[in-house]
């Protein structure tokens, strides 16, 4: 990946954009309710990159569709604050979130071909998206489309802009969700998991894309992710969650220089290194189902180091060590 | 629809681009070419070919009844009451002395517009319940589609009569008498392919960028599932036609003298021994369009319906 890339470092003290706290979501189930994301808080500042990594399951998505209230309740439940800018996103009616959807928060997921209208032409798609927003004459709009699809990276734009959605390969296609989410100039850009679906190389190009334009546009991303290569190519701050909790956040060097969560260490261990010798290592079982969710710590049955205390009572986020910035769900790790 | 070039902002491609070897990368033409490669599947079925050819003949004869037809379809005793085909009044005449001939081109105009009138109306309301009910789900979805399945127990012929019944006769009540019938089958259908669009990542999408629900029913769900539906509205013009001449036949059409064929075919069972042509010849307009209208619409099928494509 572009040598750029290889050096994330925190960002300075910028306005929070995104401030979430104690987010919390629930489905409705036979017997209760099944806690899915339990307790998240966290910030992202403006220009910051904050990664979300955890393995499926953990919460990952629902928190960030959560966030842009896309979960229907019922059957689910959401509690907590989301302030974005300072508004609770919670709060708002289902016509004053579709005004800062697409214009102040956008989106971009993990099958991009799928997420274009395959009836309308790429040009229209993302004119449309600007319509919506920019209370600007269509005829200028028209004008950006071009500008819009030459900035994200495609050759031949104008001749492109006429094509469908079937016409473009994955990597086109996110570079089109890419400049749509982009169009309006957001404050904060949800990526969950922008380049899954795509082959390594062109996942290389779009990252260095998102990456180029949120510091163009000094966008906020949080960029959810599996993929820790891809965390440490891309953030300046990392979340790592666990069974619905966050259990380590750090910035980019600490996390991978000095991992402290015993998970975070396990998931680091898992990555093949590429000069081929070593053992990998796995963690041993699997994350636990909603329905099986252990008491204590959570991810005590499969900690190596877990203590009779690890099993009895839940560990909260809090500083590891000196480093404020470190945090840290665990009762070996700091204090 | 709009198209990005209304505003005249993106040109034709100079010549192939650098990019032109790609696969998908040849756009502008490829929209005609579509429409060629489907005029080659569709001609593949000698069936819908014929269908076609009635059908456009059909709409000709429709379009053009008062230069076609030799005689006024109203002019009684042009020639002597019911007389067989000759060579003067092809198809005979009636018990009035009125050209069969004239009264069928005539009535034809009459078959068709019912027919697409009514097919449309119920489209049009159908579609609309169809999606939202897909759309919404929920309680509304509920509602919707239990008066539909009500609506569906009932022959299509008899809520037609009980349609008539209510609001008393005229071309314009047959056409809603007819469509009341097809309007659970076309919502149905969409409702069907709306809760299967709605998931997909690109109605997600659009909700992300902030599109209020009804533009996204309209504006990006109601594309999707456009072609099935035309289709079975290919299908239903013939279902149309045939309860209309049911309804005439019955005495619950357009009212005399009016050139329509079921009541043609009802005047003539009266004198089915002695003159058959008055009724078999409105007969066999009937069945043809019929069977004409079917293959056509079966053709549209088979070249169009995704679900159906090998």
């Amino acid at each position: 990946m572009t040598p750029g890339g290889r050096e994330p470092r925190d960002a300075p003290a910028r306005e929070i954009i995104l401030d979430v706290r104690d987010l919390t979501v629930e489905f409705r189930a036979e017997d209760g309710w099944l806690r899915a994301v339990d307790g998240v808080s966290f910030a992202v500042r403006q220009g910051e990159i904050v990664g979300l990594v955890g393995e499926s399951g953990a919460g990952k998505s629902l928190t960030s569709e959560a966030i842009l209230g896309l979960i229907r309740c019922p059957p689910g439940r959401i509690t907590g604050e989301v302030y974005f800018r300072g508004r609770d996103l919670l709060a708002l009616g289902e016509s004053a979130l579709a005004e800062i959807r697409g214009k102040d928060i956008a989106m971009i997921f993990q099958n991009p071909t799928a997420s274009l209208n395959p009836v309308f032409r790429i040009g229209d798609q993302i004119l449309e998206a600007m319509a919506l927003h920019l209370r600007e004459p269509r005829r200028t709009l028209r004008g950006r489309v071009v500008e819009i699809l030459t900035r994200v990276g495609i050759p031949s734009a104008a001749a492109r802009a006429r094509d469908y959605p079937h016409q473009f390969s994955g990597g086109m296609a996110q570079r089109v969700m890419i400049g749509i989410g982009m169009s309006c100039v957001p404050s904060l850009l949800i990526a969950d998991e922008p380049t899954t679906a795509l082959d390594v190389t062109i996942q290389a190009q779009i990252l260095a894309l998102i990456r180029r334009l949120a510091r163009e546009m000094g966008v906020a991303v949080l960029l959810v992710s599996h993929d820790l290569g891809i965390i440490s190519q891309m953030c300046h701050r990392v979340l790592v969650m666990y069974a619905g909790r966050i259990v380590e956040e750090a910035p980019i060097a600490t996390i991978f220089g000095s991992p402290t969560h015993p998970y975070t260490r396990g998931l680091m261990a898992c990555l093949p290194g590429l000069d081929g010798r070593g053992r990998l290592e796995v963690i041993a079982g699997t994350m636990p189902g909603l329905t099986a969710i252990p008491p204590g710590c959570r991810f005590h049955p499969r900690c190596p180091l877990a203590e009779a205390r690890c099993a009895a009572e839940e560990p909260k986020l809090r500083p590891a060590g000196a480093g404020t910035t470190h945090l840290a769900a665990c009762h070996l790790v700091g204090a | 629809m709009r198209t990005v070039d209304a505003g005249g902002l993106i040109l034709p491609s100079p010549g192939p681009g650098p990019e032109a070897g790609m696969p998908g990368a040849v756009s502008v033409a490829s929209a005609r070419a579509g429409i060629g490669r489907w005029w080659r599947r569709f001609a593949r079925s000698r069936g819908a070919v014929f269908g076609l050819t009635v059908f456009l003949a059909m709409v000709a004869l429709a379009a053009l009844a008062d230069v076609v037809a030799p005689h006024d379809p109203l002019a009684q005793g042009v020639g002597p009451p019911l007389e067989g085909p000759s060579r003067a009044h092809w198809a005979g005449t009636d018990s009035f002395g009125r050209d069969i001939l004239s009264r069928i081109i005539h009535g034809a105009r009459i078959a068709l517009l019912v027919g697409i009138l009514s097919v449309l109306m119920s489209l049009v309301v159908g579609v609309t319940l169809g999606l939202i009910a897909g759309y919404y789900g929920g309680v509304l979805d509920a509602l919707v589609m239990r008066v539909m399945d009500g609506l569906f127990a009932f022959p299509v012929i008899f809520l037609a009569i009980a349609t008539m019944a209510i609001m008393g006769f005229g071309v314009t009540n047959v056409i809603v008498a007819v469509a009341v019938g097809f309007v659970p089958p076309f919502a149905r259908v969409t409702r069907g392919d709306v809760l299967a669009v709605k998931e997909e990542p690109y109605i997600e999408a659009a909700r992300l960028a902030g599109v209020r629900n009804l533009t996204i029913i309209f504006r990006h769900v109601l594309p999707n599932v456009l072609a099935p539906i035309i289709v079975q509205g290919a299908l239903y013009v013939s279902g149309a036609i045939l309860t209309e001449a049911g309804l005439s036949f019955l005495g619950l059409g357009p009212p005399p003298p009016t050139p329509v064929w079921g009541s043609m075919i009802a005047e003539g069972r009266n004198f089915i021994v002695m003159a058959p042509h008055v009724s078999t010849i409105p007969g066999i307009a009937l069945t043809l369009t019929v069977v004409g209208l079917n293959l056509f619409g079966d053709g549209l099928r088979d070249t169009l319906d995704p679900r159906l494509r090998r």
